[in-house]
């Protein structure tokens, strides 16, 4: 079963990537290029996952209401700097509120 | 080295600063257990993601793939890619913990962007061994009780987007994003690429593929001069 696959392999994967940290001479990031690549990895990934989950439905781009409404709250959430627990409250909750009127 | 209240004040104070971590934490693990379970994850499959892999972004990155109906590599490589960053985070702090043998097998699996951010920001090694092993516990426990909790209450309730989940998502992925592009100008032409690069592409492309594409905006940056970190 490929969820079973997929499950597994993202779980032995998870694990050695953070070993791997443990286990490889830490001159290995002395070069500052490569050190800053890395860096930005997460960046790009985590901007992307931003727009994807906010506008992406499947292979089609969808503009929803609620779901656009509680990102745009919780959006001004974390540009005034709120807790993670505000951000994620308020998302849910905006967008819930909306559904049901 | 220093003993006595001080020393005793700032321990207690990154012990509970830690457990607030992990509490907060708690909730978006609820929306990691709904999602997993309405994207067509077991709750068993779904607990054992937050069990044994540990690591948020990657686990919502996985089964936003297959909610979406993306293929296993589109959905283990975005997640791989993002869970990259751990390796990066466990060379900062293995001079920080030295673990051996057994303790070392066990800090790997703790090793996160919360329990990162937490010793990394102490004063003393010692400070940072202790926030690190307690945010590791204080998240694991509420990520995995709350992880359940989501998993098991969707089963039960159905659709979770009437509960907003839909919004909380990409709203829990922002709030990880600000603080990196709060740090400089570099970060922030770089989220912007690859925003620009997963839009495009979300028509074009199978799920999954849009996130792993967006790496090509690092290109942005390695066409900069690397200067002090």
């Amino acid at each position: 079963m490929s969820r079973w696959t997929l499950v597994i392999t993202t779980i032995i994967g998870c694990y050695l990537l953070k070993l791997a940290g443990y286990l490889v001479p830490a001159r290995a990031l002395d070069h500052p290029r490569m050190r800053r690549l890395v860096e930005l990895l997460p960046v790009a990934l985590l901007a992307a996952l931003v727009v994807v989950e906010a506008l992406a439905n499947g292979r089609r781009l969808q503009f929803d209401g609620p779901r656009l409404a509680g990102f745009a709250a919780a959006a001004l959430a974390v540009w005034r700097r709120a807790p993670f627990l505000v951000v994620v409250v308020l998302a849910g909750v905006t967008a819930a509120l909306l559904r049901l009127a | 080295m220093t003993t006595g209240p001080p020393a005793d004040a700032a321990r207690s104070s990154a012990v509970r600063n830690s457990l607030g971590v992990g509490l907060a934490v708690g909730v978006y693990g609820v929306a990691f257990g709904a999602a997993s379970v309405a994207a067509g994850l077991s709750v068993l499959q779904t607990s054992l993601l937050s069990l044994l892999a540990f690591t948020g972004g990657t686990q919502f990155a996985v089964v936003g793939v297959v909610a979406g109906g993306g293929t296993v590599a589109a959905a283990l490589g975005s997640g791989l890619l993002l869970a990259s960053r751990n390796t990066l985070y466990a060379m900062r702090l293995a001079p920080l913990l030295r673990v051996r043998g057994l303790g070392r097998l066990v800090a790997a699996h703790g090793t996160i962007d919360e329990s990162t951010a937490m010793a990394i920001g102490q004063r003393s090694p010692e400070l940072a061994r202790v926030a690190f092993w307690w945010t590791f516990a204080g998240v694991f426990a509420f990520w995995n009780l709350s992880t359940v909790l989501g998993a098991v209450g969707t089963s039960a309730l159905g659709d979770p987007n009437r509960f907003g989940l839909d919004a909380v998502i990409p709203a829990a992925f922002l709030a990880l994003l600000a603080p990196r592009l709060r740090t400089g100008a570099i970060e922030r032409r770089v989220a912007l690429g690859g925003a620009a690069i997963a839009v495009a592409l979300i028509p074009l492309t199978p799920p999954g593929v849009p996130v792993l594409a967006s790496c090509a905006a690092l290109l942005l940056a390695a066409t900069i001069r690397g200067g002090p970190p």
